[in-house]
This record gives C-alpha cells, structure tokens and sequence, in this order.
C-alpha cells in the first residue's frame, strides 16, 4: 500500500478548513484511507540519522496517509483533495479538457520500430500554460517517484520522462541505439558521457543504480531526441540535462515509455490530470472519458441497500463518477474519468456507490445459506490424535516447514540428492532452502532450544511435510506425519516403541504381522546400528523408530541419547 | 509423602518423644514457665533439640504455648573452653614442675610454657634460679595452687555465670577466653490443652486405619495448606493449536464444510492468475514470493479454463475491461509456497463450478508463506484463517452480517468496516474491532465479495455471489496468551515452559 506524505496545513488549505487529528482520520477511514503517521521531516530525520542531523530541519506536520494500491489518482496533495472534496460534496466533479495549442499543429512522438525489441511503447502529452510554485513542484516530482515505485514497478514497466517544452523543438523521435552511438548530458552533470559509460557511472548511484538493470542487457539502448538532434531523455534511466524543467517552466512535454500499453497511458493520463489544474484553462486535456451504463437494482442487491435511482447516481458522483438516470427505467449512466483506471468492471462502480453510501450505514444481514458442515478426514484423524497423544504425556511441538538442506539431510546423516526434496530458488536466509521432508529436525531443534527444562523431554508434532511427487500437477504434495522423540540420561526406545503401540491401539490396529502391525529391523543412518526397526501396517511400510545415532545427536547440539519415531498417518483414514 | 506433610514431618524427626515428654514434665513442674535455654542446660542436651521438640509439640495444638526471648549470654572461646577442660596455662606450668626443679630452656619448649610462667611468676607459685649449674632452673614455690581461672570458666560453662561478678567476666573477656553472645530462646508455657502424654500424630490415613476403623482415634498431623500441589505428570497441547481447534470449531458450529488445504506448493495459476491477480503485481515478485527451482513447473491445467483466465486478464470479457497486457503461460506455471489459502478456494470454486451449482460454506486454517522482512511478528510462514460462502444473490450487507457473526463467537462484537483495495475482491474491506484496552480500533481481518473476472471464468452461474473473510491465526493467539516475540510461540525456538503454562483456550471469554 502506497503512503502519500502532505503537509497538513497544505492540505486543510486546499480542502478549506481544518480537522482535528480524530476528525480527519474519520474522514479518512470512510473513504478508505488510512492517516497512518503524523509526524515531521524534522522527527523523519532524528529518527532515521539521529538528532544531531536533524537540527535545522522543517517541523512542519506532515500527514503520512496510506492509499490504497489500485487508487493511483490519489497519490498526491492535488488528486486527495479533489477525491475528498467531491466526496465531501464541496466540489464539482472536474471535466477533463484537450486544447489545441495556438498553432494548431499538435506535437508528435515518433516511435521508430528499433524501441521493439526494448521498449516498444511510448506516448506524451503536454502540459501548456502552467504556473509552478515551489510546493506545486515539489508535488510534481514527487508524484513521478510515487508511479515509478507503484504502477510502473520500478520504471520497469513504465518510466516517465518531463521536459521543458520551450528548449525544445518537436517532432521528436522514440528510438532505439547502441548505448556507443548514444552521448548526451544527462540530467544535474556538467558533461556529456556515452550510455555506456553513463551505466557505470550510475553503477554507485544510489537511487538510479537500481533501474540499470532494465536495459542493461539489451544490444540496443532506448532514448528520444528532438528535431534538432537534442536528447531528452534515455528511458527509463535518466533524461537529459538540457531540457530539464524548473519552476518557471511554462509548457511541460511529458513522455512515457514503457513495455505495457496500458499501464503506459494510465501513468500519462495521472501526470497530466493532476497537474492541468495549475494551467492557464484548468482541467483542459481532453481523455477517453468511458461511459458505462448499470441499472440501480444491480447496486441496491449487491450492496444490499434500496436507494432510489438518482439517490445512487449522486452518491456515484460524490466519487468522481459523474453519474445520471438515463429516465429508462432504474437505468443509471456513469461517466469513467481518465482518472479512475481502476474502474474496469460494474462491481467497481458498484464499491464506490457503497463507500459513498458509508460501509457502516449498510445493514447487517444473514445470509439464508443452508449448508450441513464437513470435517475434512485427515484433519479430523489429526485432531483426535493429537488430543490422545498428549494424554500420552507428549507435549506437542509446531515447528517451520522451510529449513536448511542440512537439517534434513548432512545432519541426519543422508545426502540432500536422496530425499525427495522440494527446492526454493529464493531463499533469503539458509533457513529457508527446502521444505521439509520430514518433522524430526523440527523437533531436535526444539529440544536444542530448551535444553535447560528438567528431563525427560517428551515431544511430538502431527504437520505435513511436503514431497516430489510427478503423478500431482504441481509435481510434489504434502503428506501428513506423526512423530515423536523421547530425550533423556537413557535412550528410552521402550517408551517411544510403547507410545507407537498406544497409537496403534488407538487407530485401531492389533500387534500381528500380516493384518496387524509389527517392527521389523532396519538399517537407517539417522539411528544408532541394531537400534532402528521399520513399522509395518498391514504389510505396508509406514514409518521407522529407533535410537537416533550418537553423530545425529552432536550435530544438533544434543547431549543426551535419543529415541524416536517418525510415521504416516495418511494410511489410516 | 505429600507436601502438606512434609514440614510437620521434617520438624518431628528433630526430636523423639523422650525429650518431648522430659519437656513437658518439666513445663508441667512449674508454674510461670521454663526457659528453653535453661532445659537444655539442665538436660545437658543442645538447645536446638529443645528448640526442635518445641516446634513439634506446637504442631500438636494448643499443647504448650512458647514465647520467643533473646537474652545476653556468656561462652567460651575456644582458648577459654581448653583451659576449662585441661586448665590455665599456669596451672599447666606449676603441675608439670617436678619437685627437683625444670630447666628453662625446656619449660619454654612447651605449647603453654611462655604465657604460664609470666603468670605463675606474677601469682609466686614459681621461682627462677638464674646461677643454677647448666642454665636457668625453675622450682615450684608453693605446695599447692588453687587454679581460680579454670573454675570461673567452668561455671560460665555450666550456665552459672550469674555466679561471677562483672569485674570478673570482664576480665576473662580481656583474656579472650570469654564473649558475650546473644541468644534467642523460648519461654515455655502450658498451653490450653497441656498434658505430660503425648499421641503419636499420623501422617496419613493408610488403608490399614480404614480397614481397622482405627482412625477415629488417631490424630492427623494438620496440612499445610500454603504449600503447592505436585504437578501432575502430562503432555501439553501447543498453544497455536489450541486456538486453531477453537477457530475450527467456530466455522463447524457455523455450518462450514472445511477445505483440504494439504498442499503447500501451489501453482502461480492457482494462487494468482486464478484470482485475477495480474503478473506483473508486486506481490508475485521474488522479494514477496518463495519460488521453486525444483519442481520449478506445474504441468497440468484445466486448459478450456485456463484459456478463459488467459482471456480475461489480457482481454476483458464478462463486462470487464481487463487488465489488457500479454498475459504469458510461462508466469502462470511458476510453481511456489503459496501466499494465501485463497488459492485453495479458488481450486474449490472451479470444482464447484463444474458441478450442478448448490450453495456451499467454507473454510480453512493452514500455512501460507511469504518472502517478506523478518520482524517480531512476522514469519516467513502462518497460518491463514479463512472463511468462504458462495451463493444466489449474496450481498455485502450479508458479508458483514456473517462476520458479526464469526466475531461475536470471538468475543469481539464492536465492528466496522473501512474500504481497502485487493485484487480479487471488489468491494474490500478491512474489518476493525474496537480493543477496550488500547481504546482504539484495530483491524482484525479482511474480507471481500470475489470478482466477477475470477468467478465467471470458472463457470460459476451469473447471479452467484461468493463473500470471504480471513485473518491470520498468529495475531488472536499472541493476543490471547499474552506473547509478544512470535519466535517464543512458533518455532523450534519456542518456550515449552510456556507451552506447558498454557490455559485452555475459551476465544470468548
């Protein structure tokens, strides 16, 4: 979830009064806001560098509010306050405008077919007529950092690019070169470098070194020039320092470059929806407005309220759907703005005649549903055993299904290629390279963890562990175990060999070869030699018991001898 | 024996009824009382054997009643108890003085030589002939002495120092032979139900007594009731489970059928692009999503439907614009730790779907994983809480009945709702309780009506709505038993003292 940082008394000025704290996080909560920090670039910076460099810092309150992530129309001063004022019904509705330029001749990109194999989209737009100040420029820039990071992922699917359009002559090209046959001066620097060497100077940069990595790859680099040869930008890297913008920049050349369309037009349609307010003819840029028609009953039964059809129109209005009844029937016409990509579908419109109605105004209701509940069996099997398991005077253990490769294989004395191990190829830390394939680990670490607690320890964990399996479409599955250890100055095998009859008896299978069930030796180098037996049920092989081996003991920093059991459960439902 | 006993029993080994009885008779003698001190004196027995049958005759009853004292008391120091035992140097000096006389010289070599002559000489019991041939000889002066310093000691040793005078005891103390000690004792009196015999208390009732009937004479020995029991020899159930055991029975007792949520690795398909959640969403990049070199594909899906998903996502349809971008096989076979138990319902949904449709209520609590920073409360794995009720014509309004519904069971009954944004669920909404001791609202869960993009795909008929809820089952415990480190509660590193602590798990009360 994106957080948008404003300045309070910014903020109470554009929206024509002031809040107390309470009052605006109300405000904030019925919208879908979140006020999530009242704090300070004075309090930011103590915080995050220490005192001493935050002396002389502003300590003008700053509002740190969440919105919410489809909602990129609200990522700045200028796009809130229109959302809330409309909501507030303290504004109209604003119409969003194109105007030709004086001349008559529109401005062109040209995207040449080379950007295809890079970054095959652009478009632009220009802002004519615009007055800035500082703080309507700061917003600016800020809100181009908030897209990068959001929409555009990382400028990875979109990067924005700003220019002054008065430095410049279209038409301008989008095209694609070898990074050696590109050189400009990019943007802050005070000579022209080629692309290639501009990629290892960002190398130590610590904010553009991150978006490198896009292009960096690619045998063609993307960039737009104008008609004079004059670069403005190599997206989605950096522009070029010649036509940066400033405060008195009149006329604003935005482009956007990008590998999707329409996220492409979506970022281009937000730089300039929020930004022609501070043009000469506010508002004037001219968008697809879409229009969608839905009737009132289809609001009133999903939201489960009964409003009456131009009831629901205004209360979409108040949401910046400027909305009607069309007069047939309970038809309502809801106009989409350039600003709410975020509308794809009716339910959406739908959402937004519910917040406007107040979530907490809708009455409760229960669902007339008649259903007959069902256990699923394994977890049922489970539960009940669990509860005899710890009447056995077993304490239950809940261990991680991600661990080391080591704990399931070098420390049990097994080799990783051997279990059917699923691997992660993202792991942050050790802990987290496999999923287990089986809970005994889990459980010497849990003893490793509570050495000092008096003995015998006596632990157990019914959980799934998970397996390669190619006959599922995932090629692996989980499979539910039962296992236990007994740690204590004897190895105990008598009270680990005792607990599993007790589990037989519980589920119901007699001690006999054939129908029954029996242990027979095995040859195991997780358990001490002679030590290990197989548990067979009714001829199948289920699971294994044993003293663990002295080598396993050491190597999960255990002292004592060991013994325990590890089984399936799977084959009794 | 029980720890109830085990104090009286301690305390009655410390003394046999011989010296209890001997006491007694003595207490019983006198009228205003004795001095324990004094008995042990007169017994020639060690105090703390008095002090011993005192305390048991007081766990008896009212037998005797005992009143603690301290008084100033003479004793010898270990210089003064050898003199009261083999006499004071001096003495020594003139007894081993034979009638012929001692050399010096030899005298000297003895332990006690250099202190007795300087004192037998300035008491003149001996004398000094310096021109005696071969050195210095020493004679007895006296025929006899009388040793007062050994008496004196002797009486402070049998407890009559009041028989000394001031002057005299102190001078002993300059000697260091004496010190004056403080001692505490009892004053011993008789009690309401005094008497010289006492009945042998039994500890326990035996199956010999009731056998007998013998036990209606006995006396018990009283318990001690401030003593803790013996704990009992058990397992322990693990605290987590025990909330999720409540929770499941919550959802059965609502009537929800419960999901086989046994598979961790789940597709990207099933767990993303099912649910409409585009490829390109941050929550399916390497830093959120644990993903698998091996199997690192899934192989197999339902393809008709798979080519619906594809569509919707890339093109629109079912009334919706679509996210209109080049929706790629390759993103959807991705195989991973699933994030959410919703991909579970989504496989759920698609086999309903498949069937002749009838209204159905689900649930599940199982793990998810995510790859996310580490913190106090956050893991790499939890578990997911999760509601699901699919039916004709189902409104929001019925979402947040049912939820005032399952919270109410929680003990949690101060609701409200605030708009949020998920990719599919539409309308979203985070559920807030108000929490009575941080006085202020805290959210608990989020909830949501599924797309139409996710649900039509499947198959599902048009006017069906599916409502769902879910929390994560970590929060409600910490908050329940008190835990504020996640990794003392899940995780080999967790407390088992606190495991074995743990109440049984009322979420409502």
């Amino acid at each position: 979830m994106p957080t948008v940082g404003v300045k309070r008394d910014l903020l109470f000025k554009a929206l024509g009064r002031s809040y107390t704290d309470e009052e605006f996080d109300e405000l904030c909560f019925e919208f879908g806001l979140e006020l999530d920090e009242i704090t300070s670039e004075k309090e930011i910076i103590s915080r995050e560098q220490g005192d001493t460099k935050a002396s002389g810092a502003s300590d003008v309150i700053l509002y740190k509010i969440d919105v919410p992530a489809n909602r990129y129309d609200l990522l700045c001063l200028e796009g809130l306050v229109r959302g809330l004022q409309v909501f507030k019904n303290k504004l109209e509705v604003p119409r969003y405008k194109r105007v030709s330029p004086l001349s008559g001749e529109p401005q062109k990109l040209i995207i040449t077919k080379e950007t295809e194999a890079v970054r095959p989209h652009a478009v632009a737009a220009v802002l004519r007529n615009i007055t800035f100040t500082q703080e309507r420029y700061d917003s600016f820039i800020e809100l181009q950092e908030k897209l990068h990071q959001n929409i555009c992922r990382k400028r990875s699917l979109v990067a924005i690019g700003t220019h002054d359009l008065d430095t410049i002559s279209g038409p301008f090209t989008y095209t694609a070169k070898r990074p050696g046959d590109i050189s400009f001066k990019p943007l802050n620097q005070t000579k022209e470098y080629t692309a290639t060497q501009l990629m290892s100077l960002y190398k130590t940069d610590s904010h553009l070194r991150h978006y490198l990595h896009i292009i960096e790859d690619k045998p063609l680099y993307p960039v737009i020039y104008d008609s004079n040869g004059v670069v403005l930008s190599m997206p989605p890297i950096i522009n070029g320092d010649h036509s940066k913008i400033s405060l008195k920049t009149k006329n604003v050349f935005i482009e956007c470059t990008a590998t999707d369309q329409t996220k492409a037009k979506t970022v281009l349609d937000m730089m300039v929806t929020m930004f022609s307010e501070y043009c000469a003819q506010p508002f004037t840029y001219e968008l697809a407005y879409r229009k969608e028609k839905l009737s009132g009953k289809f609001i009133n039964q999903k939201v489960g309220i009964n409003e009456s059809t131009e009831k629901i129109a205004h209360l979409l209005t108040r949401m910046c759907l400027l909305s009607q009844a069309t007069g047939a029937g309970d038809e309502i016409e809801v106009e989409i703005p350039p600003t709410r990509s975020d509308i794809i579908h009716a339910c959406d419109i739908m959402e937004d005649a519910a917040i406007a109605y107040g979530f907490n105004n809708i009455t409760r209701t229960t669902p007339r549903t008649y259903t007959v509940a069902n256990q699923f069996p394994l977890n049922k099997l489970t539960e009940l055993l669990r509860q005899d398991l710890a009447a056995a005077g077993f304490t239950e253990a809940l261990n991680f299904a991600l661990c080391s490769q080591e704990d399931i294989a070098e420390k049990l004395g097994k080799k990783i290629s051997e279990m059917r191990a699923v691997h992660i190829s993202n792991p942050k830390t050790a802990e987290f390279q496999v999923a287990r394939t089986t809970l005994l680990p889990g459980l010497l670490k849990t003893i490793a963890a509570n050495r000092k607690m008096p003995l015998p320890l006596k632990l157990f964990e019914i959980s799934d562990v998970v397996l390669k399996d190619e006959t599922k479409d995932v090629g692996a599955r989980n499979s539910r175990r039962f296992c236990a250890v007994y740690y204590n100055k004897s190895p105990g095998f008598e009270v680990i060999h005792g607990l599993l009859d007790r589990t037989m008896q519980l589920l119901e299978v007699k001690p006999a070869r054939g129908e029954g069930y029996h242990i027979q030796t095995a040859d195991d180098s997780t358990f001490f030699p002679g030590r290990c037996a197989d548990i067979f049920v009714r001829g199948k092989n289920v699971g294994r018991l044993g003293v663990l081996h002295p080598d396993v003991i050491n190597r999960f920093e255990l002292t004592m001898p060991c013994s325990a059991l590890e089984m399936d459960i799977e084959p009794f439902l | 024996p029980t720890a109830y006993c085990l104090a009286s029993v301690s305390l009655y080994s410390m003394a046999d009824t011989g010296v209890l009885e001997t006491l007694l008779q003595r207490v019983e003698k006198v009228d205003d009382g004795v001095d324990s001190l004094a008995v042990a004196t007169s017994l020639g027995v060690d105090h703390q054997v008095i002090v011993g049958a005192v305390k048991s005759l007081q766990a008896l009853g009212d037998v005797i009643s005992a009143e603690l004292r301290s008084s100033k008391h003479w004793e010898l120091t270990e210089e003064g108890t050898e003199i009261a035992e083999q006499g004071s140097h001096e003495s020594r000096v003139f007894s081993c003085i034979p009638q012929e006389g001692l050399a010096q010289s030899e005298l000297m070599k003895l332990p006690f030589g250099k202190i007795g002559f300087s004192k037998a000489m300035s008491s003149k019991w001996i004398r000094v002939d310096k021109a005696h041939e071969g050195g210095p000889r020493i004679f007895r002066t006296v025929e006899s002495i009388d040793d007062q310093v050994r008496e004196k000691l002797l009486l402070v040793q049998k407890g009559h120092s009041t028989q000394l005078e001031e002057k005299e005891k102190n001078e002993l103390k300059k000697r260091k032979l004496l010190s004056e000690v403080t001692v505490k004792s009892y004053w011993i009196t008789k009690g309401n139900s005094f008497s010289t015999t006492i009945t042998k208390q039994e500890t326990e009732l035996t199956p010999e007594m009731i056998a007998s009937g013998n036990w209606k004479e006995k006396k018990f020995k009283p318990y001690n009731f401030e003593a803790m029991g013996v704990a009992p020899d058990c397992g322990h159930l693990h605290p987590l489970m025990k909330v999720r055991t409540q929770f499941r029975q919550i959802f059965l007792e609502m009537g929800f059928t419960e999901m086989p949520t046994n598979n961790f690795i789940e597709s990207s398909f099933w767990n993303f692009d099912s649910l409409f959640q585009p490829q390109q969403h941050p929550a399916r990049d390497q830093h959120d999503t644990f993903f698998l070199s091996d199997p690192a594909h899934a192989h197999e899906f339902p393809q008709d439907y798979l080519e619906r998903v594809k569509k919707v996502h890339s093109e629109g349809g079912y009334g919706s614009q679509g996210y209109k971008y080049d929706w790629k096989i390759e993103e959807a076979q991705k195989n991973i730790l699933r994030t959410h138990t919703t991909a579970v319902s989504a496989r759920m949904l698609y086999k309903l779907a498949q069937q002749k449709f009838t209204p159905v209520k689900y649930f599940s609590i199982d793990r998810v994983f995510r790859n996310e920073t580490l913190d106090a409360t956050h893991l790499a794995e939890f578990h997911q809480i999760e509601g699901v009720v699919a039916d004709y014509g189902l409104t929001l309004g019925d979402l947040m009945g049912v939820l005032h519904q399952f919270f109410t069971k929680l003990g949690i009954t101060k609701l409200r709702f605030k708009p949020a944004y998920n990719p599919y669920t539409e309308p979203s909404m985070e559920v807030f309780s108000y929490h009575e001791g941080l006085k202020k609202w805290v959210e608990v869960g989020n909830s949501g009506v599924f797309r139409p993009e996710m649900l039509l795909p499947m198959g599902l008929p048009e006017d069906v709505s599916v409502i769902a809820w879910g929390l994560s089952l970590e929060r409600p415990t910490m908050i329940k038993y008190g835990i504020n480190n996640i990794r003392e509660l899940v995780g080999h590193k967790v407390n088992l003292q606190m495991v074995y602590d743990s109440p049984i798990c009322r979420l409502d009360s």
